[in-house]
């Protein structure tokens, strides 16, 4: 299968592609509601408030009434769709549990800034836990598209389906490397890169970072698959165990803290249904720390290289 | 058809009996804030609100949250009087496989507009029914029912603040005020005076009144929906009311167990005379399985 073809690494950021996105779709919707935490040019929202000002909904800077209001609003009809950055989002996981999760009310909450990716903000605005935290709640569907076309597709993905989700944007300029007639079901592992020897499984900014690993690992013979899992939960068990076992040795990519991240979840599905050698490259741990995202990823070791190197290690294990 | 504060007495009067059969029957449960509240849950759910099993697909239809959840045995008692919940539901709180849930959950009893039991969250809740309906140019009416404690979660003053923002006049929130929480006092825990100050200093309409008399619960609920502002009912009520050796007594919030004696002396208070007493327990003692 060839690989996409990478399309610089400053493209359209996946917030302003979900911003776009949300407010097309609100504008044939009327029960799209958008409610914003006072961040709206952070979370791309600002498209809504401009193309469809009746369905943004200021809701101040208090994300624990925003959350448990609209698990209300949703009782009423609604789809309001949460958004904030994703560590303020924690502030109101509880909100998440109770009056979203627990209620399985059709409320999405899509947050920006997540990881990373975030860059010189530092530590208090990276958000490394997201993903550990949101998909250990019932009923929650946990999703991170990979560049901005899959960003789009899955905007309307998460208001055609009907019960809560999380979704996660980003800040930065992303690389755009999907299709445009590429097909995004929840649920459903992409299978971006066939190989026979390894298998990289990835979510959001480091899809592109594993793909140019693979370009760099093919040119030492090593034949690397590349899964996009932009469905954290529920995961695509099949996809990801078939893939195991016919490569025999799986490295994740995930710009989250390693601990109940994607490497935590790949590793779970494994440990019961096919193990393999695995190697995890995500955050050790650690909070983050200024910089820019680029820097970040080599300090960090999430970058291109960190994957390469995973991908060396884990080959001396199979 | 309009219930005659008489009527309303007697509701209570049998809501009261059996709340405390359930929690009787449970094990655990929390009597105090049960009986403080149920003449303002027979108020509006009985009188203020329409909530019927005829409506619950309606998506117009008015809504009723119970946020301070631990009461929950109040609200199924008199689920139970308007056909939402059958006896046998009722009276196995807390059992494994009852919808007669600890705290009210949704995923168990359909006609539930929130799950609670996280203090702050109904409100919340409320707020956002009261959005979507005046978003919408809906007719509901949408009352939370709060409890005192649970007015120090910071989560209370941002949904506080939201409804006075968004001039939620279709919400009015009552305060179940029985001036006790779990361990203490309000005051020696976390003071909320001048509580209408507060709720006035929000852009509230605000109405103090006694929570156990009916002409001042049905008085109130008119201004609140005459009033263009949401509305706050400061309840007063007395924690066990209707109980006297519950009355006031901290201990008596929860979650804790009845004994025999305490359900026989709790009944003979609340009407049942002595010697039907036995066949009352022996009807009303249910298990789930």
């Amino acid at each position: 299968m060839a690989a996409p073809k990478l399309i610089g690494s400053q493209g359209e950021s996946l917030r302003e592609a979900f911003g776009k996105a949300i407010s097309t779709l609100a504008i044939n919707d009327k029960r799209i509601v958008v409610l914003d935490g006072d961040v709206a040019g952070g979370t791309g929202t600002h498209h809504v408030r401009r193309n469809c000002p009746e369905q943004f909904i200021q809701m101040g800077i208090a994300e624990q009434n925003m959350v448990s209001a609209a698990a209300g609003m949703a009782q009423t009809g609604l789809i309001p769709i949460v958004t904030t950055f994703a560590v303020f989002s924690l502030r109101a996981i509880e909100q998440c549990r109770l009056s979203v999760a627990c209620q399985n009310q059709n409320v999405k909450i899509v947050a920006s800034h997540p990881g990373l990716d975030v860059g010189p903000d530092g530590a208090s605005a990276q958000c490394l836990e997201d993903i550990a935290m949101y998909r250990a709640i019932p009923n929650m569907t946990v999703i991170v598209p990979s560049d901005p076309i899959e960003m789009e597709k899955a905007t309307a993905a998460i208001i055609e389906h009907d019960g809560p989700v999380y979704m996660r944007t980003g800040r930065s300029g992303a690389p755009t490397f999907q299709s445009s007639d590429m097909t995004f079901t929840i649920g459903k592992a992409q299978i971006l890169r066939d190989g026979t020897d390894v298998t990289i499984f990835a979510m959001g900014v480091m899809v592109a970072r594993a793909l140019r690993a693979a370009e760099t690992l093919s040119q030492r013979n090593i034949d690397a698959a590349v899964i996009n899992i932009s469905t954290v939960k529920p995961l695509d068990v099949d996809t990801v165990t078939q893939f195991a076992s016919r490569t025999g040795a799986v490295v994740t990519a995930e710009d989250h803290n390693v601990i109940g991240g994607l490497g935590s979840c790949i590793a779970e599905a494994l440990a019961q249904h096919s193990p393999a050698p695995m190697e995890m490259v995500g955050v050790k741990d650690s909070f983050g720390q200024s910089g820019s995202p680029d820097e970040l990823a080599s300090h960090f070791q999430i970058d291109e290289q960190s994957i390469v190197n995973a991908v060396t290690k884990v080959l001396r294990r199979k | 058809m309009k219930k005659t504060i008489e009527n309303k007495q007697q509701l209570a009067q049998q809501a009261r009996q059996m709340s405390l059969m359930s929690i009787y029957n449970a094990g655990s449960g929390h009597p105090g804030g049960t009986l403080s509240s149920i003449d303002i849950l027979v108020e509006v759910l009985h009188e203020q609100l329409d909530i019927t099993p005829q409506n619950q697909l309606n998506v117009e239809r008015d809504r009723f949250v119970l946020s301070k959840g631990h009461s929950a045995p109040a609200l199924y008692a008199i689920a139970n009087q308007l056909g939402l919940m059958s006896e046998h539901e009722m009276l196995t709180l807390r059992q494994l496989g009852s919808p007669a849930q600890g705290h009210p959950d949704q995923s168990m009893l359909s006609w539930l507009d929130a799950s609670t039991g996280s203090l702050g969250q109904g409100f919340s809740n409320a707020v956002g029914m009261a959005m979507g309906n005046q978003l919408q140019n809906f007719a509901a009416q949408t009352i939370v029912v709060l409890g005192d404690g649970e007015l120090q979660e910071g989560q209370v003053w941002e949904a506080a603040m939201c409804a006075s923002h968004f001039k939620l006049r279709n919400l009015t929130a009552v305060i179940d005020y029985n001036k006790l929480q779990s361990d203490d006092f309000n005051e020696n825990i976390m003071g909320l005076e001048p509580l209408s100050d507060k709720f006035s200093s929000f852009g509230w309409h605000t109405q103090s009144i006694d929570g156990h008399d009916f002409y001042e619960l049905s008085s109130a609920f008119n201004n609140a929906r005459n009033s263009p502002k949401p509305s706050v009912i400061i309840a007063n009520t007395v924690k066990g009311k209707g109980v006297s050796y519950m009355e006031n007594i901290p201990s008596w919030h929860g979650s804790v167990e009845m004994t025999e004696s305490n359900i026989v002396d709790a009944l003979t208070e609340l009407g049942i005379e002595s010697d039907s007493i036995p066949a009352f327990l022996e009807r009303f003692s249910i298990r789930w399985q």
